[in-house]
């Protein structure tokens, strides 16, 4: 095995870094438990976590095991916990995670079953999400053309809109960890995307679903979700607001 | 595992998800199945807006917008297709927004247009605002939307089965083999009707805005039947990718006011396109960077990009409707659009050719109007010739949605008239074949290596500018490449989520896109649009005002054979004369 394994795309004239992968891996049909394995490799600064996963599966070790597509940060397919902290591994660049000679290390995200190496059960996720009603309801004729919205109420759906469904922020929430039935941060942003939505009419019937024992007041703002988020949606106080809108409504 | 729906939609982005609800509209059973999650596609990397004559910002017409589809094609869109989509786009994006889309707004509160490439008024006169936007970020609210409906409906979803085989016989399709890359079988679907929709093959390239999944398989599918590929040498390169990296900067960044400079600073489009200056359709400006850039006026450390300049537009603007690229070009170039110039070259970007359909998605067997039964296509998949030669910006998001519902629609309608037609008595013979050679070859050759050397060869001889030599030099490449993939050996035993075996499937199917591409590209022997030959420098209407059609030799699988088909020149109601393009 040569000491570092050469750079994957490598542009010229740019001065290398030598760090080593350290990849939690585990084959359920070989592996009775996860274990480490360190992966030595020339990259540049400049490069994603996931050049490097790309590098160590193509040309190391083509078992290794993981999602992605998009490679810049809108297709969600990429979360995983990388030096303790969920992050998207192609917005993640080297330069601002590990330094020359150090060690980067590459988890799954926690919380769902780990399926093989990085790549986990997305289904328990979805089905928070779907329990939410994710979808516009107006049940009035549409109008010829469009239905009117004011810039500032279009704006209210801005950054709840911004979610690629990537998990970053569910798997990151201890109460989703230690509580399975909490439907999680993701699934209340996607809520908080429709109760906000001045076209929408099923805003009771969300409030409801927030409400119950598996909805908002499981939270226990911790920021962890904000902290993930890898769109900057400012998650926890997305949260709030549906606290808040959950309290009005029974008021 | 065998499962029967009357309608199966292949690919969950745009077009497979507007085709889904429309064939559930239709009262049929529809599943759609796709190779990643629903909400992975390629369609949320879209970003600029979906161009529709709405009229909200300026005077507007659908008879302006399908006059610049069909100027901005170079005369090759088919001017049916081109009607159709103009008029339909328009209640389609209405409807887009009654299914909640969260569109920016006007002050009025009607949705908001921005300008983009290509799109004028007066047929040509100058620039209008067509583009509907949700902020920089439009492709993925329209992906959000469509699969919220989509739970909504009910619709039947299978994620993460690669389709391996289409089951065509007697001229109808079947259905299709699909391998659960969870549990590593085959499974089997049964169809009426099959609508593919599993977008474009820009993971030939070196340099992509496509993500690693738009490996071209339906095409090569289609086209290992000895069906043909139209059009497929027309290849679009968008202008602007982030300097190395490829990944897309919208077009609704010139839309907005920015400006292309070269290393003395100069707005060089002047040059190139003095009416519409940096908003030229793709073509165009492509050229015209890699022309700055041969020239020696190239920008970066390598100067082989060109910048992007924002600099005197307001921060409110640059941090609210070009949000997503800003926040692209802070994280992976560190430079920052409020402040900076920002690094950008054309990136491989969009398939114009595909699979032939009707203008219902009815997939065309050859260049006399043969249909496959029962096979619809829809979205960069398919070529209607909605784009011809050359694709406007935002031309994309609307054919997915106008033609993604025309497939729904018609399928649904013929599946509710026939009865299920037989399968074969083995229909997964050939996939697990494939996957035996697969499992059992030497493994002497690298799938990885393999695609790399594929894509830099394609990248420097199919490229933006194209010459004989060149292209005959790739037809050797590709053939050399496909001999060494036939040693490529999966070497992970792994049953479920065999990503390896995922992986060198899909190079398979790209060196079949590739081989397409090529030999279009060499026989076509013209510039037009996006195919622009060195050695051939004009268009040719005396020639070749015609489709290539591409048929893989079943006798000689290194051959390809070319055929053609006449452009439609009519629309049901307005005709553009082929003139000279110029802007």
């Amino acid at each position: 095995m040569p000491e570092y394994y050469p750079p994957s795309n490598a542009a010229p004239n740019v001065p290398m870094m030598h760090i080593k992968v350290k990849i939690l891996r585990f084959n359920p049909e070989k592996d009775k438990k996860a274990h480490w394995e360190t992966y030595p490799v020339e990259a540049q600064p400049a490069d994603r976590v996931l050049d490097v996963l790309n590098y160590v599966k193509w040309f190391v070790d083509p078992s290794l095991t993981f999602r992605r597509s998009c490679m810049h940060g809108i297709c969600g397919s990429d979360a995983m916990m990388i030096n303790g902290r969920n992050q998207l591994a192609c917005k993640t660049l080297l330069r601002d995670v590990v330094k020359e000679g150090g060690t980067l290390t590459v988890e799954p995200i926690r919380g769902l079953k780990v399926e093989k190496d990085l790549l986990t059960d997305m289904e328990p996720f979805f089905d928070a999400y779907r329990a939410i009603m994710p979808y516009f309801i107006n049940e009035s004729p549409p109008p010829a053309g469009e239905r009117l919205q004011s810039p500032e109420l279009a704006e209210r759906m801005a950054q709840s809109s911004n979610c690629i469904l990537c998990a970053a922020c569910t798997t990151s929430c201890p109460i989703f960890w230690v509580n399975g039935s909490y439907l999680g941060p993701a699934a209340i942003v996607q809520a908080h995307r429709f109760i906000f939505d001045s076209r929408d009419q099923a805003t009771h019937q969300r409030l409801n679903i927030m409400n119950q024992n598996t909805g908002v007041w499981r939270c226990r703002t911790a920021y962890n979700c904000t902290e993930a988020c890898p769109r900057d949606i400012p998650i926890t106080q997305l949260i709030e607001e549906v606290k808040r809108a959950v309290m009005y409504q029974q008021s | 595992m065998h499962h029967r729906y009357d309608v199966l939609v292949v690919g969950a982005g745009g077009a497979g998800l507007m085709a889904a609800l429309y064939a559930a509209k239709g009262g049929v059973s529809v599943a759609c199945i796709s190779k990643l999650y629903p909400t992975r596609s390629h369609t949320g990397a879209a970003q600029g807006g979906i161009g529709a004559a709405l009229g909200n910002v300026a005077e507007d017409h659908w008879e302006w917008h399908m006059f610049d589809t069909v100027k901005g094609g170079d005369y090759l869109t088919d001017q049916d297709a081109a009607e159709i989509f103009a008029k339909d786009i328009i209640e389609a994006v209405y409807e887009l927004e009654h299914m909640g889309l969260p569109f920016s707004r006007l002050d009025n509160g009607k949705i908001a247009q921005r300008k983009f490439g290509g799109h004028t008024r007066d047929f040509g006169k100058a620039a209008v605002e067509r583009s509907c936007y949700a902020k920089d970020r439009t492709g993925h609210m329209i992906l959000q939307t469509l699969y919220q409906q989509n739970v909504k409906a009910g619709t039947n979803f299978y994620n993460e089965f690669h389709v391996t085989d289409l089951i065509i016989e007697e001229g109808r399709c079947r259905g299709v083999v699909a391998y659960h890359l969870a549990s590593g079988e085959l499974h089997t679907f049964h169809a009426k009707a099959v609508i593919l929709a599993a977008g474009g093959y820009g993971r030939i390239y070196k340099i992509t805005s496509n993500a690693l999944t738009l490996t071209g398989d339906l095409m090569s599918i289609y086209y290992r039947k000895g069906l043909p590929l139209e059009d497929m040498e027309f290849y679009q390169f968008h202008p602007t990718g982030l300097a190395k990296l490829g990944i897309l900067v919208t077009e609704g960044i010139r839309g907005e006011g920015g400006i292309l400079r070269n290393s003395d600073g100069e707005r060089f489009m002047e040059r190139y396109a003095p009416t519409i200056k940096d908003l030229a359709p793709r073509d165009i400006v492509s050229r015209s960077i890699i022309t700055e850039i041969r020239e020696g006026r190239g920008v970066g450390r390598d100067r082989d990009a060109v910048h992007i300049d924002l600099t005197h537009l307001p921060r409110e603007v640059i941090e609210g409707k070009l949000a997503e690229i800003t926040d692209l070009a802070r994280t992976y170039l560190g430079q920052d659009p409020v402040k900076d110039l920002v690094a950008v070259q054309p990136t491989a970007h969009y398939a114009m050719g595909g699979i032939p359909t009707d203008i219902n998605g009815l997939c065309l067997a050859d260049g006399n109007g043969t249909s496959v039964e029962g096979l619809y296509a829809a979205g960069e998949q398919a070529c209607v010739s909605l784009h011809g030669a050359n694709r406007l910006g935002t031309n994309s998001l609307g054919d997915l949605i106008v033609f993604g519902r025309r497939a729904g629609i018609f399928a649904a309608q013929y599946a509710q008239q026939v009865e299920y037609a037989e399968m074969p008595e083995d229909p997964e013979r050939e996939t697990v074949e494939t996957l035996d050679r697969l499992k059992n070859a030497s493994g002497k050759e690298n799938s990885a290596m393999i695609r790399k050397e594929l894509q830099e060869s394609m990248m420097n001889n199919v490229g933006i500018f194209r010459n004989g030599p060149d292209m005959e030099k790739q037809v050797e490449i590709i053939k050399e490449l496909k001999a060494r993939y036939t040693q490529v050996g999966v070497s992970d035993p792994s049953v479920r989520y065999n990503s390896e075996l995922l992986e060198a499937m899909e190079l398979g199917f790209m060196l079949d896109c590739a081989e397409a591409a090529t030999a279009s590209a060499l026989n076509r022997k013209e510039s037009r649009g996006a195919h622009d030959r060195e050695d051939f420098t004009e268009r040719d209407d005396a020639n070749w005002l015609k489709h290539t059609m591409a048929y893989k030799d079943l006798g000689n699988p290194d051959n390809v054979i070319i055929g053609y088909k006449p452009v439609s020149l009519k629309g049901y109601t307005r005709a553009f004369e082929p003139k000279p393009r110029v802007y």
